[in-house]
Protein backbone atom coordinates (compact mmCIF):
# COMPACT_ATOMS: atom_id res chain seq x y z
CA UNK A 1 0.00 0.00 0.00
CA UNK A 2 2.43 2.86 -1.14
CA UNK A 3 0.06 4.53 -3.53
CA UNK A 4 -1.78 7.24 -1.55
CA UNK A 5 -3.47 9.85 -3.32
CA UNK A 6 -0.66 11.95 -2.62
CA UNK A 7 2.44 9.50 -3.06
CA UNK A 8 2.70 9.78 -6.57
CA UNK A 9 4.99 11.99 -9.63
CA UNK A 10 5.96 14.35 -6.74
CA UNK A 11 7.92 16.98 -8.23
CA UNK A 12 11.57 17.85 -7.81
CA UNK A 13 10.67 20.20 -5.21
CA UNK A 14 8.40 17.36 -3.99
CA UNK A 15 11.00 15.16 -3.25
CA UNK A 16 12.91 17.17 -1.59
CA UNK A 17 10.52 18.15 1.18
CA UNK A 18 9.85 14.79 1.11
CA UNK A 19 13.42 13.91 1.90
CA UNK A 20 13.74 16.66 4.24
CA UNK A 21 10.48 15.72 5.89
CA UNK A 22 11.87 12.46 6.12
CA UNK A 23 15.19 13.40 7.95
CA UNK A 24 13.61 15.82 10.71
CA UNK A 25 10.44 13.14 11.01
CA UNK A 26 13.25 10.35 11.79
CA UNK A 27 15.17 12.39 13.97
CA UNK A 28 12.95 13.40 16.08
CA UNK A 29 11.19 9.80 16.03
CA UNK A 30 14.57 8.63 17.66
CA UNK A 31 14.66 11.45 19.86
CA UNK A 32 11.15 10.00 21.24
CA UNK A 33 12.39 6.29 21.73
CA UNK A 34 15.29 7.83 23.00
CA UNK A 35 13.60 9.89 25.97
CA UNK A 36 11.44 6.40 26.36
CA UNK A 37 14.27 4.18 26.93
CA UNK A 38 16.17 6.49 28.79
CA UNK A 39 13.26 6.94 31.28
CA UNK A 40 13.43 3.29 31.23
CA UNK A 41 16.98 3.06 32.29
CA UNK A 42 17.02 5.99 34.70
CA UNK A 43 14.20 3.59 36.64
CA UNK A 44 16.30 0.82 36.28
CA UNK A 45 13.74 -1.29 34.42
CA UNK A 46 16.40 -2.29 31.44
CA UNK A 47 18.76 -4.10 33.99
CA UNK A 48 18.70 -7.82 32.76
CA UNK A 49 18.35 -8.73 36.63
CA UNK A 50 14.86 -6.89 36.23
CA UNK A 51 13.72 -9.40 32.89
CA UNK A 52 15.27 -12.43 34.94
CA UNK A 53 12.40 -14.27 36.50
CA UNK A 54 11.03 -14.54 32.92
CA UNK A 55 13.59 -17.16 32.38
CA UNK A 56 12.18 -19.01 35.64
CA UNK A 57 10.80 -22.04 34.13
CA UNK A 58 8.23 -21.96 36.94
CA UNK A 59 7.52 -18.28 35.68
CA UNK A 60 7.21 -18.88 32.00
CA UNK A 61 5.08 -22.25 32.94
CA UNK A 62 2.86 -20.17 35.48
CA UNK A 63 2.45 -17.59 32.12
CA UNK A 64 1.76 -20.60 29.58
CA UNK A 65 -0.53 -22.08 32.10
CA UNK A 66 -2.38 -18.62 31.94
CA UNK A 67 -2.43 -18.32 28.29
CA UNK A 68 -4.07 -22.11 27.71
CA UNK A 69 -7.13 -20.63 30.17
CA UNK A 70 -7.02 -17.37 27.86
CA UNK A 71 -7.40 -19.82 25.09
CA UNK A 72 -9.83 -22.19 26.54
CA UNK A 73 -12.22 -19.38 27.46
CA UNK A 74 -11.79 -17.99 23.84
CA UNK A 75 -12.32 -21.33 22.20
CA UNK A 76 -15.22 -22.34 24.24
CA UNK A 77 -16.65 -18.78 23.46
CA UNK A 78 -16.19 -18.74 19.66
CA UNK A 79 -18.08 -21.96 19.48
CA UNK A 80 -20.88 -21.26 20.91
CA UNK A 81 -21.11 -17.30 20.23
CA UNK A 82 -21.43 -18.52 16.50
CA UNK A 83 -23.49 -20.77 16.72
CA UNK A 84 -25.70 -18.60 18.64
CA UNK A 85 -24.86 -15.81 16.44
CA UNK A 86 -26.31 -18.59 13.25
CA UNK A 87 -29.80 -18.98 15.18
CA UNK A 88 -30.29 -15.17 16.52
CA UNK A 89 -29.46 -13.64 12.34
CA UNK A 90 -31.93 -16.84 11.06
CA UNK A 91 -34.81 -16.05 13.78
CA UNK A 92 -33.86 -12.14 12.79
CA UNK A 93 -34.98 -13.49 9.53
CA UNK A 94 -37.52 -15.45 9.84
CA UNK A 95 -41.48 -14.57 8.09
CA UNK A 96 -42.65 -15.09 11.69
CA UNK A 97 -42.80 -12.31 14.46
CA UNK A 98 -42.56 -14.73 17.05
CA UNK A 99 -39.09 -15.70 16.01
CA UNK A 100 -38.53 -12.29 14.59
CA UNK A 101 -39.51 -9.77 17.32
CA UNK A 102 -37.46 -11.40 20.45
CA UNK A 103 -34.62 -12.07 18.98
CA UNK A 104 -34.25 -8.20 17.73
CA UNK A 105 -35.16 -7.61 21.08
CA UNK A 106 -32.27 -9.79 21.97
CA UNK A 107 -29.37 -8.77 19.87
CA UNK A 108 -30.26 -4.96 20.62
CA UNK A 109 -29.77 -5.76 24.26
CA UNK A 110 -26.85 -6.89 24.07
CA UNK A 111 -25.29 -5.39 21.61
CA UNK A 112 -25.82 -1.78 23.34
CA UNK A 113 -24.22 -3.25 26.82
CA UNK A 114 -20.84 -3.03 27.48
CA UNK A 115 -19.13 -6.25 27.78
CA UNK A 116 -17.76 -5.28 31.08
CA UNK A 117 -20.99 -5.43 33.01
CA UNK A 118 -22.21 -8.66 31.33
CA UNK A 119 -19.56 -10.52 32.95
CA UNK A 120 -19.89 -8.91 36.48
CA UNK A 121 -23.71 -10.13 36.26
CA UNK A 122 -22.16 -13.81 35.38
CA UNK A 123 -19.53 -13.42 37.51
CA UNK A 124 -20.97 -11.99 40.60
CA UNK A 125 -24.82 -11.24 39.87
CA UNK A 126 -25.64 -15.16 38.89
CA UNK A 127 -24.25 -16.61 42.52
CA UNK A 128 -26.16 -14.28 44.40
CA UNK A 129 -29.26 -16.26 42.68
CA UNK A 130 -27.57 -19.17 43.97
CA UNK A 131 -26.34 -20.31 40.53
CA UNK A 132 -22.49 -21.20 40.79
CA UNK A 133 -21.43 -21.09 37.58
CA UNK A 134 -17.33 -20.57 38.25
CA UNK A 135 -15.32 -18.11 36.76
CA UNK A 136 -14.35 -20.08 33.60
CA UNK A 137 -18.34 -20.65 32.30
CA UNK A 138 -19.13 -17.09 33.70
CA UNK A 139 -16.61 -15.35 30.98
CA UNK A 140 -17.74 -18.32 28.65
CA UNK A 141 -21.63 -17.35 29.19
CA UNK A 142 -21.31 -13.30 28.89
CA UNK A 143 -18.74 -13.41 26.01
CA UNK A 144 -21.25 -15.74 24.25
CA UNK A 145 -24.10 -13.92 25.20
CA UNK A 146 -22.35 -10.32 24.12
CA UNK A 147 -20.46 -12.19 21.15
CA UNK A 148 -23.92 -13.71 19.49
CA UNK A 149 -25.73 -10.77 19.37
CA UNK A 150 -22.75 -9.22 17.44
CA UNK A 151 -21.87 -12.12 15.43
CA UNK A 152 -25.95 -12.41 14.48
CA UNK A 153 -25.58 -8.75 13.18
CA UNK A 154 -22.88 -9.65 11.06
CA UNK A 155 -24.69 -12.83 9.54
CA UNK A 156 -27.93 -10.68 9.08
CA UNK A 157 -25.74 -8.05 7.22
CA UNK A 158 -23.98 -11.00 5.34
CA UNK A 159 -27.11 -12.31 4.43
CA UNK A 160 -28.72 -8.99 3.43
CA UNK A 161 -26.24 -8.16 1.47
CA UNK A 162 -26.71 -11.06 -0.98
CA UNK A 163 -28.44 -10.03 -4.39
CA UNK A 164 -32.70 -10.61 -4.06
CA UNK A 165 -31.96 -12.00 -7.28
CA UNK A 166 -30.71 -15.32 -5.62
CA UNK A 167 -33.15 -16.57 -2.96
CA UNK A 168 -35.49 -15.09 -6.12
CA UNK A 169 -34.26 -17.64 -8.38
CA UNK A 170 -34.38 -20.24 -5.88
CA UNK A 171 -38.30 -19.96 -5.29
CA UNK A 172 -38.59 -19.79 -8.61
CA UNK A 173 -36.69 -23.04 -8.83
CA UNK A 174 -39.21 -24.64 -6.58
CA UNK A 175 -37.07 -24.57 -3.17
CA UNK A 176 -39.40 -23.62 -0.25
CA UNK A 177 -38.07 -21.29 2.26
CA UNK A 178 -35.85 -23.85 4.04
CA UNK A 179 -34.33 -24.63 1.02
CA UNK A 180 -33.81 -21.71 -0.38
CA UNK A 181 -31.92 -20.29 2.82
CA UNK A 182 -29.94 -23.67 3.61
CA UNK A 183 -28.58 -24.18 -0.13
CA UNK A 184 -28.39 -20.89 -1.78
CA UNK A 185 -28.71 -18.11 0.70
CA UNK A 186 -26.66 -19.13 3.40
CA UNK A 187 -23.65 -20.67 1.89
CA UNK A 188 -22.83 -17.83 -0.32
CA UNK A 189 -23.39 -15.14 2.53
CA UNK A 190 -21.12 -17.26 5.02
CA UNK A 191 -18.63 -16.75 2.17
CA UNK A 192 -19.25 -12.90 1.97
CA UNK A 193 -18.63 -12.92 5.83
CA UNK A 194 -15.49 -14.70 6.64
CA UNK A 195 -12.94 -11.47 6.92
CA UNK A 196 -16.06 -9.86 9.08
CA UNK A 197 -16.61 -12.91 11.57
CA UNK A 198 -12.77 -13.85 11.87
CA UNK A 199 -12.37 -9.88 13.39
CA UNK A 200 -15.21 -10.26 15.37
CA UNK A 201 -13.51 -13.71 16.67
CA UNK A 202 -9.86 -11.69 17.29
CA UNK A 203 -11.99 -8.76 19.36
CA UNK A 204 -13.63 -12.09 21.41
CA UNK A 205 -9.97 -13.00 22.21
CA UNK A 206 -8.77 -10.29 23.51
CA UNK A 207 -11.71 -9.97 25.64
CA UNK A 208 -11.01 -12.51 27.57
CA UNK A 209 -8.79 -10.32 29.31
CA UNK A 210 -11.52 -9.09 30.93
CA UNK A 211 -12.02 -12.23 32.91
CA UNK A 212 -9.66 -10.46 35.43
CA UNK A 213 -12.59 -8.66 36.96
CA UNK A 214 -13.85 -11.94 38.01
CA UNK A 215 -10.79 -13.81 39.12
CA UNK A 216 -10.57 -16.06 35.75
CA UNK A 217 -7.10 -16.86 36.17
CA UNK A 218 -6.26 -16.07 32.30
CA UNK A 219 -3.12 -14.55 30.87
CA UNK A 220 -3.51 -10.85 32.49
CA UNK A 221 -4.47 -12.11 35.58
CA UNK A 222 -1.70 -14.31 35.92
CA UNK A 223 0.66 -11.39 34.60
CA UNK A 224 -0.72 -9.14 37.69
CA UNK A 225 -0.57 -12.15 40.49
CA UNK A 226 3.16 -12.52 38.73
CA UNK A 227 3.43 -8.51 39.45
CA UNK A 228 2.71 -8.86 42.99
CA UNK A 229 5.22 -12.01 43.42
CA UNK A 230 7.92 -10.79 41.97
CA UNK A 231 7.34 -7.09 42.46
CA UNK A 232 7.87 -6.44 39.02
CA UNK A 233 4.81 -4.61 37.04
CA UNK A 234 6.11 -3.36 34.28
CA UNK A 235 7.92 -6.31 32.79
CA UNK A 236 4.46 -8.96 33.31
CA UNK A 237 2.47 -6.41 32.23
CA UNK A 238 4.61 -5.90 29.04
CA UNK A 239 4.87 -9.57 28.70
CA UNK A 240 0.84 -9.91 28.55
CA UNK A 241 0.62 -7.01 25.90
CA UNK A 242 3.33 -8.59 23.55
CA UNK A 243 1.68 -12.03 23.72
CA UNK A 244 -1.48 -10.89 22.39
CA UNK A 245 -0.11 -8.49 19.67
CA UNK A 246 1.75 -11.32 18.04
CA UNK A 247 -0.83 -13.72 18.68
CA UNK A 248 -3.32 -10.98 17.04
CA UNK A 249 -1.08 -10.00 14.21
CA UNK A 250 -0.77 -13.93 13.67
CA UNK A 251 -4.84 -14.46 13.34
CA UNK A 252 -5.39 -11.14 11.46
CA UNK A 253 -2.93 -12.34 8.93
CA UNK A 254 -4.62 -15.41 8.34
CA UNK A 255 -7.44 -13.68 8.06
CA UNK A 256 -6.30 -11.65 5.06
CA UNK A 257 -4.74 -14.51 3.62
CA UNK A 258 -8.19 -16.23 3.72
CA UNK A 259 -9.52 -13.36 2.50
CA UNK A 260 -7.35 -13.38 -0.09
CA UNK A 261 -8.33 -16.89 -0.98
CA UNK A 262 -11.59 -16.20 -1.47
CA UNK A 263 -11.60 -13.78 -3.64
CA UNK A 264 -9.41 -15.63 -5.71
CA UNK A 265 -11.37 -18.45 -5.83
CA UNK A 266 -14.96 -17.11 -5.45
CA UNK A 267 -14.41 -13.55 -7.18
CA UNK A 268 -16.64 -12.73 -4.11
CA UNK A 269 -16.60 -9.14 -3.30
CA UNK A 270 -16.63 -8.93 0.53
CA UNK A 271 -19.37 -7.17 2.55
CA UNK A 272 -19.05 -3.64 3.71
CA UNK A 273 -18.63 -5.19 7.22
CA UNK A 274 -14.97 -5.67 7.52
CA UNK A 275 -13.83 -3.43 10.17
CA UNK A 276 -14.70 -0.38 12.05
CA UNK A 277 -13.52 1.23 9.06
CA UNK A 278 -16.83 0.71 7.25
CA UNK A 279 -19.27 0.11 9.75
CA UNK A 280 -22.32 1.15 7.90
CA UNK A 281 -24.41 -1.73 6.05
CA UNK A 282 -26.79 -0.58 3.51
CA UNK A 283 -29.16 -3.23 3.43
CA UNK A 284 -32.75 -3.60 2.10
CA UNK A 285 -34.02 -2.60 5.27
CA UNK A 286 -32.55 0.72 5.67
CA UNK A 287 -28.78 0.98 7.40
CA UNK A 288 -27.45 -1.29 9.87
CA UNK A 289 -25.12 -0.87 11.66
CA UNK A 290 -22.41 -3.52 12.29
CA UNK A 291 -19.67 -3.67 14.28
CA UNK A 292 -16.37 -5.91 14.35
CA UNK A 293 -12.68 -5.27 14.56
CA UNK A 294 -11.28 -4.86 17.85
CA UNK A 295 -12.88 -1.75 19.09
CA UNK A 296 -15.59 -3.69 21.92
CA UNK B 1 -36.27 -2.15 41.23
CA UNK B 2 -36.57 -1.00 44.47
CA UNK B 3 -33.04 -1.35 44.68
CA UNK B 4 -32.59 1.14 41.66
CA UNK B 5 -35.34 3.78 43.14
CA UNK B 6 -33.01 4.15 46.37
CA UNK B 7 -29.78 4.15 44.74
CA UNK B 8 -30.86 6.41 41.95
CA UNK B 9 -28.06 9.03 43.19
CA UNK B 10 -25.20 6.81 42.79
CA UNK B 11 -26.37 5.47 39.07
CA UNK B 12 -26.49 9.32 37.95
CA UNK B 13 -23.09 10.07 39.33
CA UNK B 14 -22.15 6.79 37.91
CA UNK B 15 -23.64 8.05 34.21
CA UNK B 16 -21.99 11.41 34.62
CA UNK B 17 -18.67 10.00 35.34
CA UNK B 18 -19.60 8.00 32.23
CA UNK B 19 -20.45 10.64 30.09
CA UNK B 20 -17.60 12.45 30.90
CA UNK B 21 -15.20 9.78 30.37
CA UNK B 22 -16.58 9.14 27.17
CA UNK B 23 -16.87 12.71 25.32
CA UNK B 24 -13.43 13.80 26.99
CA UNK B 25 -11.40 10.63 25.55
CA UNK B 26 -13.20 10.85 22.15
CA UNK B 27 -12.24 14.91 21.87
CA UNK B 28 -8.80 13.47 22.53
CA UNK B 29 -8.71 10.33 20.15
CA UNK B 30 -10.24 12.63 17.42
CA UNK B 31 -7.08 14.47 17.63
CA UNK B 32 -4.62 11.39 17.89
CA UNK B 33 -6.66 9.59 15.29
CA UNK B 34 -6.33 12.95 12.75
CA UNK B 35 -2.81 13.11 13.49
CA UNK B 36 -2.06 9.37 13.06
CA UNK B 37 -3.68 8.86 9.99
CA UNK B 38 -2.45 12.05 8.47
CA UNK B 39 1.14 10.24 9.16
CA UNK B 40 -0.19 7.12 7.60
CA UNK B 41 -1.56 8.94 4.26
CA UNK B 42 2.06 10.98 3.91
CA UNK B 43 4.73 10.57 1.22
CA UNK B 44 6.93 10.52 4.22
CA UNK B 45 8.22 7.02 5.08
CA UNK B 46 9.19 7.03 8.68
CA UNK B 47 5.83 8.84 9.67
CA UNK B 48 4.13 6.13 7.86
CA UNK B 49 6.02 3.43 9.63
CA UNK B 50 5.25 5.21 12.44
CA UNK B 51 1.37 5.27 12.41
CA UNK B 52 1.25 1.90 11.40
CA UNK B 53 3.15 0.74 13.80
CA UNK B 54 1.04 2.54 16.48
CA UNK B 55 -1.98 1.22 14.91
CA UNK B 56 -0.59 -2.05 15.26
CA UNK B 57 0.20 -2.25 18.99
CA UNK B 58 -2.97 -0.51 20.18
CA UNK B 59 -5.26 -2.05 18.31
CA UNK B 60 -3.86 -5.72 18.68
CA UNK B 61 -3.67 -4.94 22.61
CA UNK B 62 -6.59 -5.65 24.55
CA UNK B 63 -8.18 -2.58 26.56
CA UNK B 64 -7.61 -4.34 29.53
CA UNK B 65 -4.12 -5.03 29.47
CA UNK B 66 -3.41 -1.18 28.07
CA UNK B 67 -5.39 -0.03 31.23
CA UNK B 68 -3.80 -1.60 33.66
CA UNK B 69 -0.52 -1.64 32.01
CA UNK B 70 -0.49 2.56 32.41
CA UNK B 71 -2.04 2.67 35.35
CA UNK B 72 -0.21 -0.05 37.37
CA UNK B 73 3.19 -0.75 35.37
CA UNK B 74 4.18 2.72 34.23
CA UNK B 75 4.81 4.16 37.40
CA UNK B 76 7.85 1.47 37.61
CA UNK B 77 9.15 3.87 34.57
CA UNK B 78 8.79 6.95 36.46
CA UNK B 79 5.51 7.74 35.15
CA UNK B 80 2.69 8.66 37.31
CA UNK B 81 -0.20 9.99 37.20
CA UNK B 82 -2.34 10.14 39.97
CA UNK B 83 -5.48 10.66 38.89
CA UNK B 84 -7.42 7.44 38.54
CA UNK B 85 -10.22 9.19 36.16
CA UNK B 86 -6.62 11.33 34.20
CA UNK B 87 -5.35 7.81 33.59
CA UNK B 88 -8.68 6.65 32.28
CA UNK B 89 -8.85 9.18 29.30
CA UNK B 90 -5.75 9.39 28.38
CA UNK B 91 -5.57 5.35 27.96
CA UNK B 92 -9.10 5.33 26.13
CA UNK B 93 -7.88 7.95 24.15
CA UNK B 94 -5.00 6.59 23.12
CA UNK B 95 -6.82 3.07 22.37
CA UNK B 96 -9.99 4.72 20.33
CA UNK B 97 -7.48 7.16 18.88
CA UNK B 98 -6.15 4.37 17.00
CA UNK B 99 -9.42 3.39 15.37
CA UNK B 100 -10.62 6.63 14.44
CA UNK B 101 -7.02 6.75 12.76
CA UNK B 102 -8.15 3.86 10.68
CA UNK B 103 -11.53 5.62 9.92
CA UNK B 104 -10.03 8.31 8.81
CA UNK B 105 -7.71 6.49 6.67
CA UNK B 106 -10.50 4.51 5.49
CA UNK B 107 -12.13 8.05 4.37
CA UNK B 108 -9.26 9.08 2.77
CA UNK B 109 -8.72 6.09 0.54
CA UNK B 110 -12.29 6.19 -0.60
CA UNK B 111 -11.40 9.67 -1.96
CA UNK B 112 -10.30 9.41 -5.55
CA UNK B 113 -7.49 10.00 -6.62
CA UNK B 114 -8.46 11.99 -8.90
CA UNK B 115 -9.54 14.57 -6.58
CA UNK B 116 -5.76 14.80 -5.13
CA UNK B 117 -4.43 14.82 -8.98
CA UNK B 118 -6.60 17.27 -10.00
CA UNK B 119 -5.88 19.71 -6.79
CA UNK B 120 -2.14 19.32 -7.16
CA UNK B 121 -2.60 20.30 -11.07
CA UNK B 122 -4.33 23.58 -10.07
CA UNK B 123 -0.97 24.17 -7.90
CA UNK B 124 -1.80 23.65 -4.28
CA UNK B 125 0.29 22.44 -1.66
CA UNK B 126 -0.10 19.05 -0.28
CA UNK B 127 -1.22 20.66 3.06
CA UNK B 128 -3.85 22.43 1.05
CA UNK B 129 -4.36 19.20 -1.32
CA UNK B 130 -5.13 17.33 2.09
CA UNK B 131 -7.13 20.05 4.23
CA UNK B 132 -9.26 21.77 1.08
CA UNK B 133 -9.87 18.86 -0.84
CA UNK B 134 -9.35 15.21 0.77
CA UNK B 135 -10.45 15.97 3.93
CA UNK B 136 -13.68 17.24 2.91
CA UNK B 137 -14.68 14.65 0.90
CA UNK B 138 -12.76 11.86 2.98
CA UNK B 139 -15.16 13.55 6.59
CA UNK B 140 -19.08 12.39 5.05
CA UNK B 141 -17.78 9.26 4.55
CA UNK B 142 -16.24 8.73 7.85
CA UNK B 143 -19.62 10.48 9.90
CA UNK B 144 -20.87 6.57 10.37
CA UNK B 145 -17.68 4.96 11.52
CA UNK B 146 -16.54 7.83 13.82
CA UNK B 147 -20.27 7.29 15.37
CA UNK B 148 -19.85 3.80 15.62
CA UNK B 149 -16.93 4.86 17.42
CA UNK B 150 -18.24 6.87 19.85
CA UNK B 151 -21.26 4.51 20.70
CA UNK B 152 -18.46 1.67 21.41
CA UNK B 153 -16.21 4.59 23.35
CA UNK B 154 -19.10 4.82 25.70
CA UNK B 155 -19.39 0.96 26.17
CA UNK B 156 -15.29 0.69 26.34
CA UNK B 157 -15.38 3.57 28.63
CA UNK B 158 -16.63 0.97 31.57
CA UNK B 159 -13.34 -0.38 31.54
CA UNK B 160 -12.27 2.09 33.90
CA UNK B 161 -14.00 0.32 36.36
CA UNK B 162 -10.55 -1.71 36.31
CA UNK B 163 -8.98 0.97 38.25
CA UNK B 164 -11.81 1.79 40.26
CA UNK B 165 -12.83 5.16 38.44
CA UNK B 166 -16.18 5.74 39.82
CA UNK B 167 -18.37 5.62 36.63
CA UNK B 168 -21.28 3.30 36.08
CA UNK B 169 -19.66 -0.56 35.81
CA UNK B 170 -17.80 0.31 38.77
CA UNK B 171 -21.08 1.49 40.66
CA UNK B 172 -22.81 -1.43 39.10
CA UNK B 173 -19.94 -3.90 40.86
CA UNK B 174 -20.94 -2.20 44.11
CA UNK B 175 -23.88 -2.54 44.10
CA UNK B 176 -23.82 -6.16 42.99
CA UNK B 177 -21.24 -6.75 45.81
CA UNK B 178 -23.35 -4.90 48.07
CA UNK B 179 -27.08 -5.90 47.57
CA UNK B 180 -26.71 -9.10 46.37
CA UNK B 181 -30.25 -8.15 44.19
CA UNK B 182 -28.47 -9.10 40.86
CA UNK B 183 -31.49 -8.43 38.37
CA UNK B 184 -32.84 -5.21 39.08
CA UNK B 185 -29.63 -3.80 39.41
CA UNK B 186 -28.07 -5.56 36.32
CA UNK B 187 -31.53 -3.68 34.53
CA UNK B 188 -30.66 -1.02 36.54
CA UNK B 189 -27.41 -0.63 34.47
CA UNK B 190 -28.85 -2.02 31.59
CA UNK B 191 -31.47 0.98 31.02
CA UNK B 192 -28.50 3.32 32.23
CA UNK B 193 -25.89 2.34 29.23
CA UNK B 194 -29.19 2.41 26.52
CA UNK B 195 -29.73 5.59 28.26
CA UNK B 196 -26.91 6.66 26.78
CA UNK B 197 -26.21 4.80 23.69
CA UNK B 198 -29.27 4.68 21.99
CA UNK B 199 -29.85 8.84 21.37
CA UNK B 200 -26.25 8.93 19.94
CA UNK B 201 -27.17 6.38 17.82
CA UNK B 202 -30.36 8.24 17.07
CA UNK B 203 -28.21 11.39 16.64
CA UNK B 204 -25.14 9.83 14.21
CA UNK B 205 -28.04 8.49 11.95
CA UNK B 206 -29.32 11.91 11.79
CA UNK B 207 -26.05 13.21 11.22
CA UNK B 208 -25.28 11.02 8.54
CA UNK B 209 -28.43 12.02 6.36
CA UNK B 210 -27.75 15.88 7.03
CA UNK B 211 -24.24 15.40 5.50
CA UNK B 212 -25.23 12.86 3.04
CA UNK B 213 -24.26 14.60 -0.77
CA UNK B 214 -27.04 14.20 -3.13
CA UNK B 215 -25.69 13.12 -6.25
Amino acid sequence: MTATAFADGLGPRGRRRVLVATVVSSLLLAALVAAGLRRLQANGQLRAENWRPFTDVRVLRFFLGGMINTMRAAGAAMVLALATGGLLALARLARTRWLRWPATAYVELFRGLPLYVLILFCGFGLPALDIHPGPFRALVLALTLYNGAVLAEIFRAGILSLDRGQSEAAFSLGLVYRQAMAYVVVPQAVRRMVPAIVSQLVTLLKDTSLGVAIFYEELLSRARINAVFTQRTLPSLAVVAVVYIVLNATLSRVASRLEARQRRRYGAGRIAVRGVEDLAVTTAKGAAAVEGDGLT
Amino acid sequence: MGVVRDNLDVFLLGMRTTVLLTVLSYAAALVIGTVVAACRVSPVPPLRAAGTAYVGVVRNTPLAVLIILFFSGLPDAGVIVQSRFVSAVIVLSAYTGAFVAEALRAGVNSVSRGQAEAARALGLTFPQVLWLVVIPQAFRTVVAPLGSIFIALIKNSSLAALISVHELAFTTQELLNETARPIPVFAGAAAAYLALALPSGVAVARLERALAIRR
